[in-house]
């Protein structure tokens, strides 16, 4: 059952992500992203880790592509324009291929490398479910990286406000 | 029982998917879909090493990385916007100037 549910999620994971980059509209690009982290959001929960699942659909599916929705909606560009010839080399049909290339070889290397990575350690039986186990290390041992993260936020929000206002002049 | 070998060849296979949308795709929407895609497979990484070692600093570090994608997310869409109103296009190839 659970190699069955992780090959099922693990095959929408991929699919909607290589439709995301596969095809020209941004909202459908939009709505299968969304599929993707529901497919994660589901490997979590086969990793015992519910807290996770539930912060992934509230915070990215939830409100994240939310805010993409919103802009592609606003922008309302439904398709992206072909590269305009002669450009650039790097922009032609050739720079494509290379590009392609490049990302098929990373793949292949971070695959190869990981392959072996994992035999090595028996599996521990220590619960992580717990999300009190989380808050005491969020709270306790991770104490200073949780109060930046306020002023991360902080900083992007006042910087979202002053890059997207409209200048009067 | 699955081992932790599929998981991490599975996000692999994600962050690799990534990275391609990113070199190939001209859209600057699609191209911070790419980023979140390999956020993603990282964070994917994180949680299955955790569970594997018993230890829930994996989820925690996806928290972390849950909130600087949040405001990532915030800042680009912001700088899009932006753009867009300058030039009237997504494409990055219209952003060069920048460039040597």
């Amino acid at each position: 059952m659970d190699v069955f549910a992780f090959y099922a999620f693990g095959a929408v994971a991929i699919l909607a992500s290589l439709l995301v980059i596969g095809q020209g509209n941004p909202m459908h690009s939009v709505m299968l992203l969304i599929v993707s982290f529901g497919a994660l959001a589901g490997l979590y929960v086969l990793l015992d880790a519910p807290f996770t699942a539930v912060t992934q659909i509230i915070v990215y599916a939830g409100a994240i592509m939310v805010l993409f929705l919103f802009v592609v909606m606003l922008l309302n560009v439904p398709r992206e324009e072909p590269a305009p010839p002669g450009v650039s080399a790097l922009l032609g049909p050739t720079g494509t291929r290379l590009g392609a290339l490049l990302s098929l070889l990373l793949g292949v290397e971070i695959v190869w490398a990981l392959a072996d990575m994992g035999i090595r350690r028996p599996e521990s039986t220590a619960s992580v479910s717990s999300v009190a186990l989380i808050g005491s290390a969020i709270f306790l041992r991770h104490a200073f990286a949780f109060e930046a993260t306020s002023v991360l936020i902080l900083v992007a929000m006042i910087g979202a406000v002053v890059l997207a206002r409209r200048e009067h002049s | 029982m699955v081992t932790l070998n599929s998981y991490l060849v599975l996000s692999g296979l994600l962050f690799a998917i990534g990275t391609a949308g990113v070199f190939l795709r001209r859209n600057l929407i699609t191209v911070l879909l790419s980023i979140e895609i390999m956020l993603n497979a990282v964070n994917l990484t994180f949680v299955a090493v955790g569970r594997f070692r018993g230890s829930v600093d994996g989820q925690v570090i996806t928290f972390f990385v849950m909130t600087v994608a949040a405001a990532e997310a915030a800042i680009g869409l912001a700088l899009i916007i932006a753009l867009f109103r300058h030039r009237e296009t997504l494409s990055p190839d219209a952003f060069t100037s920048l460039k040597w």
